[in-house]
């Protein structure tokens, strides 16, 4: 994103979340230099109502928009990724045309009236199922955060990343409808010694992953909705995995086949990626659950405070491992902390929003959130991380603390390793 | 939920022996590793729906009819490796024709991937290299992710034959097997793979973070 149009945005964003960046001259009682005049949107008709449409957002909202890695660029956009504008998400929710996109070979256009689901392997009796079938039973409904394990790899040491969209947008926030993974296993019944289940996709790359059993029998969920509408064909259309808390990969999308085994594969996405570096040369596998982060998104990289006064520090925590306890936020770089506000509902392995009040003197500051989850682990930063894992190349699971950087003029920095 | 350390094996033993008899009760729960040792992370209690009201809808099906899905290789051992054989000189001819344009000649990196051959031993370094040579514990894996994958432009359309010689042509360029190798479904599982020994299960977490409110460090 150009210079220009990232001021311009902010400019557009600060008149939506009203008094954040209103500042010192809201007190004045000055006045206006001509009168306030009727608006023309006053004295004319609006559109009509359309007989039949997909509502789309405000023309004025344009540059809200998902975009392809431009940090780590990929020489094809087949096996890609997509971020998401989490600078401009007020809630929990992420909209569905905004959610990130992790793709292994591209979206497929998958016809749901062709479409079949198989269960097979360790069970008792193989099973098909239609879309038709899946829907019917009976439903289920969660909140939960979906995030790529590969978030923030491009910003551990240093600064890459200009935006939280380009530092913590493989993140995205939803609501799932779909049937537990346990109803439809418990129909095919399966054998006593399986204790691992394969999930495989039908897209080109027909990615596929090893989870134990006891997660997918405990929350996993088969889905074919999100936000209240069919799954979007980029995040699975028309039926899903969806895993609870843990990394991004595993939730396979545009779902085929689920298999039960006794052992893991060992495929690709579980051995050569997907697998985090340790010092001493090995790898730590099976690495799934997303730990305790946090990031604040306004003010965050790119933006520009207008005046000194005050601005309310908004942003997103999340745990793979429970619900969000406690998050506190700093604005001297670390040396000090306090408690912010979090925002109901607080949900377990789901967004959960905090806001902290700030009077910006006009200096330079460096703001920084932590989080703290239901079991008590508390958000490190990444020179804690550095001393348990080897942070050499495209290293994968970064919950470090986000450090923003802000000027005298106040403008916001990505302070990753520098604070 | 209920301390979950001392109940876990109890949880993972009663899901194991009784299928999903259990489930639906929403008793909630669940054990922090698998049988296996993977860390599974925590669970609070969630609603399920109650047993008398799930349907049986899945409709019968054999193997026989999964056979052209069921693609997948158990790569520590082989399980699931078809029938067929490819030799590194095969696969040399394999690749020239169906996958040098994205990934260079000798799989060294072309216009659209990087490197596939070298990188054993670098995992020490800052400059680790990730190839199947140096990464895949186990060799079978490249016959499964070719298969399943591979050419990026046409998946699934590659024979038994060819996926087996193109993975012993990338098992010869990573100096593991010799120029005149023949893989099959007996020989692929048995060629040791300088990583097969280099994971370690998740022990997250691995940080203890205090809650510092001021003065800190």
């Amino acid at each position: 994103m150009a210079k220009n149009d990232r001021r311009d945005f902010f400019r557009r964003s600060a008149a939506l979340t009203g008094g954040a960046i209103a500042g010192a001259a809201a007190a004045t009682s000055a006045a206006r230099a001509a009168p306030l005049a009727v608006p023309p949107t006053n004295q004319e008709p609006g559109r009509i109502i359309e007989e039949s449409a997909y509502g789309v957002p405000s023309k004025y909202e344009a540059h809200v928009k998902r975009r392809r890695t431009d940090v780590l660029k990929n020489r094809q956009n087949l096996s890609d990724w997509s971020m998401t504008p989490l600078q401009y998400q007020p809630g929990i929710i992420t909209p569905n045309g905004l959610i990130f996109e992790r793709h292994h070979a591209g979206t497929p256009d998958i016809d749901p009236r062709t479409h079949r689901l198989v269960i097979h392997g360790m069970v008792k009796q193989p099973l098909e199922f239609t879309m038709d079938d899946l829907v019917r039973y009976p439903s289920v409904s969660r909140f939960h955060f979906h995030e790529c394990s590969g978030n923030g790899l491009t910003d551990w040491v240093k600064p890459a990343s200009t935006t939280v969209q380009q530092t913590h947008g493989l993140l995205s926030g939803v609501l799932w409808t779909g049937v537990p993974a346990a109803t439809l296993l418990d129909e095919a019944g399966i054998d006593p010694k399986g204790k691992w289940v394969l999930f495989e996709g039908a897209d080109a790359s027909a990615h596929t992953r090893s989870v134990p059993l006891e997660k997918v029998l405990d929350d996993t969920l088969i889905v074919y909705a999100m936000n209240g509408e069919a799954l979007r064909p980029e995040n699975g259309y028309p039926v899903r995995v969806v895993i609870p808390g843990w990394e991004g990969n595993v939730s396979v999308k545009w779902l085929r086949r689920v298999k039960v085994s006794d052992q893991p594969w060992y495929f690709r996405s579980e051995t050569a990626r997907y697998t985090d570096p340790m010092p001493n040369g090995k790898w730590r596998k099976f690495s799934m659950v997303m730990e305790c982060k946090s990031v604040i998104t306004s003010p965050s990289g790119g933006q520009q405070l207008k005046n000194p006064g005050f601005h309310e520090i908004r942003g997103l925590a999340w745990s793979g491992s429970g619900k969000i306890r406690a998050v506190d936020v700093s604005t001297d770089g670390g040396k000090s902390w306090r408690e912010a506000t979090l925002e109901e509902p607080i949900m377990d392995k789901c967004l959960t929003r905090f806001k902290a009040p700030w009077d910006w003197k006009g200096g330079p500051a460096v703001l920084m959130s932590r989080a703290v989850d239901s079991t008590g682990y508390v958000q490190p930063t990444v020179a804690e991380i550095q001393k348990a894992r080897a942070i050499a190349g495209f290293v994968q699971h970064h919950n470090g603390i986000q450090p923003w950087a802000v000027n005298e003029k106040g403008e916001v920095r990505n302070a990753i390793g520098q604070a | 939920m209920p301390s979950a350390k001392p109940s876990l094996a109890f949880a993972a033993a009663a899901l194991a022996l009784w299928g999903c008899a259990q489930m639906g009760t929403g008793s909630g729960g669940m054990a922090a590793k698998s049988a296996d040792g993977i860390p599974l992370g925590t669970s609070s209690p969630h609603p399920v729906q109650p047993l008398p009201d799930k349907p049986r809808l899945g409709h019968a099906i054999s193997e026989a009819d999964v056979a052209a899905w069921n693609i997948d290789v158990r790569t520590s051992d082989g399980q699931g490796l078809p029938p067929g054989r490819g030799s590194v000189a095969e696969g040399r001819e394999v690749y020239a024709a169906k996958c040098v344009a994205c990934h260079g000649a000798d799989a060294k990196g072309g216009a659209v991937y990087g490197t596939m051959v070298g990188g054993i031993g670098s995992f020490t370094t800052n400059a680790r290299v990730l190839t199947p040579g140096s990464m895949y514990p186990y060799a079978p894996i490249l016959f499964d992710y070719i298969r399943r994958a591979m050419p990026m432009d046409k998946p699934q359309t590659l024979t038994a034959n060819e996926v087996y010689a193109l993975s012993a042509y990338l098992l010869q360029l990573n100096g593991l097997v010799p120029a005149d190798a023949v893989m099959d479904a007996s020989s692929l599982p048995k060629v040791q793979m300088p990583n097969r020994d280099g994971f370690i299960l998740d022990d997250r977490p691995d940080t203890k973070s205090v809650r510092c409110m001021s003065d800190c460090k």
